[in-house]
């Protein structure tokens, strides 16, 4: 037995054409973005929505071709550590934005001024 | 010329030795045990010897031991500045000031927290996991042997870096988790931060590296056969551990890296003006900082996991209840970080959450405390000197977590909140937790490494010490917090009545000492009578796992021939049925030694000190080095050598004759 036996033994191998997808539609998202962006199509609102859309789809069609998270052999290891990832992101991601603007919202003067006005003092 | 200078040496000027008499004595001790350790190996001809054997060795067993090395020397290093701290709170109080200006006070205990936390206590779970882990799942080495090597080089780089600002500049006076707006170039001008930030970069990026090492060990390099429900409970806590290490240290490093860019360049991610806001950093920091100690816990509770069963003549109670409890304590980690910033101002419903999600995750780490407990129940159990730990350890860590319940209700919190009853709290589950699992496992561990087993007389004696100092050190810390006392106070009123409590304190922590010393003392009355102690079976204590089918010292390619398992406690299992039958031995395949690793860890120690100082020509040309040195390391064709069956086989027979001499 080696060492380091277990080297790429997980990988599929021979889907140059899944890379080949992956890479022109993971291009594609790229420009498209690009576009929205210099020629200024969509309003600020619109493309910022349009544009994270667009994140997500990139997200997808990188796991999907470049990290085959679907089609991996059983045990499933990367599939579980990315989900285990995915999970614990989404839990430090909209904690944070919780907290923060939980924070901003009553610590920002002029709540603090209007509590301390409550407690009959000022600063 | 000015300019010339300013480029050359960055902000490196006279004034970076220190001043005070204190410092620079202790500065100049420790030069000159460097200078007189060097002499004495130059002496006895050992360079090539160390170099050969051990810097650049890739065996994980001889790493784990020079972690350990590192990590003894810091915890006396971190002890020393325990005892200055409250031998400064035992005698400033009322006219009297003490002995140490507020500001070194306060570079004492950041360095006594950074140090414990990252270079002890970080330093001491590295080295058990890398001594036991590969050999507890039956795996020749870890996944990548040369990444482990220079894991533990940016862990010594990140060592020497603290330990330089000792004498060159200062360190960070900010607290061991150094907040902005203190820690912000506008309060803290010195370099002490910067060398605060840039050894735990450097260290941080070990340790991280470590994770996906020993992550990567677990999940591919088991011994056919053991699935991941027959693994042993303390490989399960790795796991859990390295997966914590995996998603929280990416997190530090950001954050320490915002840090310094605010800084160096300007930058306004944390300062209170220009859109930066300082409660974010609290907020990042803790988001790594809570998941950091359980990443310290859960190898304890592995460690405690096979103690307790093994001594018990037992099974493990609740095998799969003690899996969920681990990975429930892993996922839950990550919810409950704010519990460490009630009082900055986030409102109820926050808080309420927090709160809560901090008592739901006492609940399986209670759990785990009802199986060892039953694993005891009706057991043989032997009170040895790793044993005496769990005692201690489950007193202690009881007390302790019921006390981090307290402090979960955001109410007493406020109350609570930065006292000496917070101090006393996390003490306690670091030493009564951390530090006494990671002795247990030592103890437990050590003819596994050394093939001799330590002095169970002094053994106990060291426990006691440890056990009584510190509930002298602690219970008055419990005491004072509660009447009001601050943490991280160097001068008081006398008319508060809390000196007496203080020097009760401060005795605690000689007692401490002296558990320390006579420490020292067992390995060094152990090594005397090696020979007495010898453990011949390979399995002093009637071990259950993989580790203690080989001989001891375990040989550096671990397993003559791969062991295929078949159920959990495989070892308890088949240890009297099958014995000795002849095996079939192959060649091996073995990591070479590596002396890349250390040059890198030694480049990385100049990185470091020129970020610090500005010297950004050094900076450069040490990252260039550190690159070109990987890049000529990823190209080599051949890092590995055949290990012949023959040599193997004489090896094996040699073993044979001692056992049955």
């Amino acid at each position: 037995m080696k060492t380091n036996v277990y080297q790429a033994s997980n990988h599929p191998t021979g889907q140059f054409k899944n890379y080949l997808i992956g890479y022109f539609v993971s291009i594609l998202l790229t420009l498209s973005s690009f576009f929205i962006v210099t020629n200024h199509v969509l309003t600020l609102n619109t493309a910022v929505y349009v544009i994270s859309l667009l994140a997500i789809g990139q997200f997808i069609i990188q796991i999907v071709f470049f990290l085959h998270l679907f089609n991996e052999r059983s045990p499933r290891y990367r599939l579980l550590v990315f989900l285990l990832m995915l999970s614990i992101v989404l839990i430090l991601v909209i904690g944070s934005i919780w907290i923060m603007t939980n924070l901003s919202s009553n610590m920002s003067i002029p709540k603090q001024i209007q509590y301390m006005n409550n407690q009959g003092g000022g600063f | 010329m000015i300019y010339f200078a300013s480029f050359l040496i960055g902000k490196l000027n006279r004034n970076a030795i220190p001043s005070d008499l204190m410092t620079l004595g202790a500065a100049v001790s420790i030069v000159a045990g460097l200078i007189f350790g060097a002499l004495i190996i130059t002496y006895l001809h050992k360079w090539k010897y160390l170099w050969k054997e051990w810097f650049t060795s890739v065996d994980h067993k001889k790493i784990g031991i020079m972690y350990i090395i590192v990590s003894v020397l810091m915890l006396i290093r971190g002890g020393v500045d325990a005892l200055m701290l409250r031998g400064q709170q035992a005698t400033s109080v009322g006219i009297h000031h003490g002995y140490l200006s507020s500001y070194t006070f306060a570079q004492v205990f950041s360095a006594h927290g950074t140090i414990m936390i990252f270079f002890a206590a970080m330093g001491m779970m590295f080295g058990i996991i890398n001594l036991v882990l590969p050999l507890q799942i039956g795996s020749r080495d870890v996944a990548f042997p040369f990444m482990n090597l220079t894991s533990f080089w940016l862990f010594f780089a990140g060592m020497i870096l603290v330990n330089v600002s000792l004498g060159i500049g200062d360190f960070s006076a900010a607290g061991w988790l150094a907040y902005p707006p203190l820690s912000e170039l506008q309060y803290s001008p010195t370099v002490g931060v910067d060398y605060w930030i840039w050894s735990l970069e450097i260290a941080g990026i070990g340790s991280l590296l470590s994770g996906v090492n020993f992550f990567t060990t677990i999940l591919k390099t088991r011994a056919p056969g053991m699935t991941l429900t027959k693994m042993p409970m303390f490989a399960w806590s790795v796991l859990c551990t390295t997966s914590l290490i995996i998603f929280a240290f990416p997190i530090l490093t950001v954050t320490l890296t915002l840090l310094y860019l605010d800084r160096t360049m300007g930058m306004h991610f944390f300062t209170a003006g220009a859109g930066g806001n300082m409660m974010m950093y609290v907020n990042l920091i803790w988001a790594w900082g809570h998941p950091e100690v359980y990443i310290l816990i859960l190898p304890a509770f592995g460690i405690f996991s096979e103690v307790v069963a093994t001594f018990s003549h037992k099974r493990l109670f609740g095998y799969r209840t003690m899996v969920g409890a681990l990975v429930s304590i892993t996922v839950l980690s990550f919810t409950v970080w704010l519990h460490h910033f009630f009082t900055m101002g986030a409102g109820a419903d926050v808080n309420g959450f927090f709160g809560i999600m901090t008592m739901v995750i006492a609940i399986p780490t209670g759990v785990k405390i009802f199986n060892w407990l039953f694993t005891m129940y009706k057991g043989r159990i032997k009170f040895s000197q790793s044993m005496l730990w769990f005692f201690g350890f489950v007193g202690l860590f009881t007390v302790g977590g019921v006390a981090g319940v307290i402090l979960a209700v955001p109410p007493a919190d406020f109350q609570l909140h930065n006292s000496l009853f917070l101090v006393a709290h996390f003490h306690t589950m670091i030493v009564g937790g951390v530090l006494f699992g990671y002795f247990a496992g030592l103890s437990y561990w050590f003819p596994k490494i050394f093939g001799y087993k330590l002095n169970e007389k002094l053994g106990r004696l060291t426990f006691y010490l440890w056990f009584i100092g510190f509930l002298l050190a602690f219970v008055p810390l419990y005491i004072l917090g509660l009447l009001g006392a601050t943490r991280r106070i160097d001068h008081y009123s006398a008319s508060l009545g809390w000196q007496p409590l203080f020097i009760i304190a401060g005795v605690g922590v000689l007692v401490i000492a002296s558990g320390v010393f006579v420490m020292i003392l067992q390995h060094v009355v152990s090594f005397l009578n090696r020979d007495s102690l010898k453990d011949k079976t390979g399995d002093p204590w009637n071990g259950k796992t993989l580790e203690w089918s080989i001989p001891s010292p375990a040989p550096f390619y671990n397993f003559a021939t791969t062991p295929i398992v078949h159920s959990h406690d495989f070892y308890w299992d088949v240890k009297n049925i099958i014995k000795h039958e002849p095996k079939e031995i192959n060649d091996i395949l073995m990591p070479k030694n590596d002396s890349n690793a250390p040059i890198i860890g030694i480049t990385s120690v100049f990185f470091g000190f020129a970020m610090v100082w500005h010297i950004w020509w050094l900076a450069l040309v040490s990252l260039f080095v550190i690159v070109a040195i990987l890049l000529k390391r990823f190209n080599d064709e051949n890092p590995n050598y055949l290990l012949s069956a023959d040599k193997i086989v004489e090896l094996e027979e040699n073993y044979l004759i001692f056992r049955q001499s």
